[in-house]
């Protein structure tokens, strides 16, 4: 599902250094934060909304639809599974280095209970000038603009320098859709591409993909079937084989995932891929996306 | 992280899975004291990489003097870029049959996944490309766990039923250790039935998730060391991912994706990248040591800084990276260009204190720092 203004998030771990300042972020953002997890705090008040034991007890009084994860790697399969019984239908995993058995029972989880994860070690979701959830620049209006692209990324930063190139060319984005750069992520690209192509107020798609696994050659095969335009960028073309570049996804191993691999799906498959992310917006001129 | 098989195959025994007899030895003398303790036995190189038989790491040896002879071979042989400092002293085994069995970390099920084939041994990896079913890849539920009704379904067809119920109860074994250990991968290859019908592991291969490290420290004090050069040692024992690449344009980037973009466009327009090294994450604050790193590689000709913050400040990192580069006064030239969370305070600081104008276009940045790293002045 895609942030709206309406849907009511609930930030697990909001009473930390980084639950504060990127909770006081989403709120000035316009997002609706109505509460916050912590248990050694339930009960109190923090950044004007209240703050319970569990996700579960906040399900009670104060019902969710988006739980958002400021928490510790070793203990965020408990805050997931929480998450996941508290009835959220989308899980904003931002953690990174979670133990990957951890990751697979939260996985079952979210099966069991119905809900979405995006991540983990996802940087979050934005939908411009509406809703935003995560660890992006989304208030930063050098890089993020209402328009008509939608962007999707499995890293923050690459993320971010793609909605900037797009900026910078003069070309808003409708959503950002951070999808993380785990090896084991609830939503895929190819996930993140249905949503965009159903999304009304999307008119082309971006994938900033990186080496290592096969989502952007699962991507390709949806965006095949696909109206909307796609135009992508692949990181790692310059990165060694056998090596997990920062990413614990973005590994090219017993000659899997390598760059050459996913160029050719895409391309095969209609997707313009830019050597530069600079080259993105002028692949997407292209297809007369208008500003 | 990675483990020799002398660290590999105790966890093994330690769940009940049977290996050989086996004695580490650093020395020729060594070895062959061990071959007298044991009998006859194999001399098996110790480097944490696969293919050691077909690169000669592997003899049999009758007799202690055999052994002996061996070990003064397969000591200080280069195998897989690793150098053998240890070999394993193990008693032979009467092999009637050589299998394969793994459990491991399967991301498209986002689960466990157990492998199985009946031809296991030097070329299991190459038989299973040439005809797929030869491997068996049975997905395991991860809150059911490994059932034994599942794990019989490994051997389904295969022509093993009288040895079916001890393979089943070394899948169930390697199950368990694979789930307590934090496993990525569990391997074992070949497991082999004697000619008197056990079932013996004589290889393992164990990988160990890196995030799983805090609460596996005993184990992971066991891995084998990572092949690093000193300056990727220095980084690691600072907390920073940094991978020396050989090229003459530094970077220095804030996350995975946007690091490994700027080494792609640093190629793209013409020059060479000399290393991977990012600290976003919760890595941001380590500007500082993460540049004095990256100076001290004498390839690089020219520095290129590349911030995009998110969660990452780029004014923090930038604080840094000044403070460092006023320190440490490098004769490189420095180039920045630097965007997102805290960018206008940051390229604020850089002006100020360092009199650069940061690049407001990246692909601006990179030309300047490859034309720089290259000889030539920039356009």
């Amino acid at each position: 599902m895609i942030p709206r203004k309406n849907h009511r998030i609930l930030v697990q771990g909001i009473t930390g250094k980084q639950g504060t300042f990127w909770t006081e972020a989403m709120i000035a953002y316009g997002s609706n934060v109505i509460g916050g997890v912590n248990p050694k705090k339930a009960g109190s008040e923090h950044l004007g909304v209240p703050v319970f034991a569990t996700a579960r007890e906040a399900a009670k009084s104060a019902p969710f639809d988006i739980a958002c994860m400021f928490i510790p790697p070793m203990m965020a399969k408990e805050a997931a599974i929480d998450a996941c019984e508290g009835g959220a239908r989308l899980l904003v995993c931002l953690t990174e280095h979670i133990p990957s058995h951890d990751v697979m029972e939260m996985h079952v989880a979210a099966r069991q209970n119905g809900t979405r994860i995006v991540g983990p070690n996802t940087a979050g979701l934005v939908t411009i000038d509406e809703c935003f959830v995560g660890i992006m620049p989304a208030f930063n209006s050098k890089v993020f603009r209402k328009g008509k692209v939608g962007v999707i990324s499995r890293s923050g930063s690459l993320g971010t320098l793609l909605c900037l190139n797009l900026a910078q060319a003069g070309m808003g984005q409708s959503v950002f859709y951070g999808i993380g750069g785990d090896p084991m992520i609830g939503t895929t690209t190819a996930d993140a591409l249905r949503l965009l192509d159903a999304d009304p107020a999307t008119e082309a798609v971006v994938i900033c993909g990186e080496i290592g696994g096969s989502a952007e050659e699962e991507a390709a095969e949806y965006a095949r079937t696909m109206n909307k335009p796609v135009v992508a960028f692949i990181a790692g073309r310059q990165s060694p084989p056998g090596k997990k570049m920062g990413h614990a996804g973005a590994i090219v191993a017993g000659g899997k995932g390598d760059y050459a691999s996913k160029r050719r799906a895409l391309e095969a498959a209609g997707v313009g891929v830019a050597d530069v992310p600079s080259q993105v917006p002028q692949m997407l001129k292209l297809h007369s996306i208008a500003a | 992280m990675n483990f020799e098989e002398h660290a590999a195959k105790p966890l093994l025994a330690k769940f009940g899975i049977a290996i050989p007899e086996s004695h580490l030895a650093f020395t020729s003398i060594e070895a062959q004291a061990a071959a007298s303790a044991i009998g006859p036995c194999v001399v098996k190189a110790q480097v944490p990489t696969g293919k050691r038989g077909k690169a000669g790491g592997i003899k049999l040896a009758a007799t202690p003097q055999e052994a002996f002879q061996h070990a003064e071979k397969i000591l200080g042989m280069e195998i897989g870029g690793w150098k053998v400092s240890k070999v394993l002293i193990e008693a032979q085994t009467p092999i009637a049959r050589e299998l394969y069995a793994a459990i491991l970390d399967d991301a498209a099920s986002k689960g466990p996944m157990l492998l199985f084939s009946a031809l296991g041994g030097m070329d299991v990896e190459e038989a299973a490309e040439r005809d797929p079913t030869a491997m068996r890849h049975i997905a395991i539920p991860i809150d059911e766990g490994l059932t034994e009704e599942t794990a019989r379904r490994a051997l389904d067809g295969v022509d093993l039923s009288e040895h079916a119920g001890s393979l089943v109860d070394v899948f169930l074994k390697l199950y368990r250790a694979w789930h307590e250990l934090d496993a990525e991968l569990i391997e074992i290859n070949p497991l082999v039935i004697t000619k008197d019908n056990r079932v013996v592991a004589l290889d393992c291969k164990f990988t160990l998730d890196d995030s799983a490290e805090p609460r596996q420290k005993a184990v992971a004090m066991q891995a084998a060391p990572e092949k690093r050069t000193v300056l990727e040692a220095k980084a690691a024992a600072a907390g920073l991912k940094y991978i020396e690449l050989g090229g003459s344009v530094g970077v220095l980037a804030n996350g995975a994706g946007l690091t490994m973009t700027t080494m792609d466009v640093i190629a793209h327009y013409g020059g060479s990248p000399s290393n991977f090294l990012e600290i976003g994450g919760e890595a941001y604050t380590k500007a500082k040591t993460a540049l004095s790193i990256l100076l001290e590689n004498p390839n690089i000709k020219a520095l290129l800084v590349n911030f995009c913050g998110a969660f990452a400040r780029t004014d923090v990192m930038a604080e840094g990276v000044i403070n460092a580069w006023l320190e440490l006064k490098p004769d490189i030239p420095i180039f920045f260009t630097i965007h997102g969370t805290g960018a206008d305070e940051a390229v604020a600081l850089v002006k100020e204190r360092l009199g650069i104008e940061p690049f407001d276009l990246m692909d601006d940045a990179v030309k300047a720092a490859v034309a720089a790293a290259n000889g030539r002045a920039a356009a």
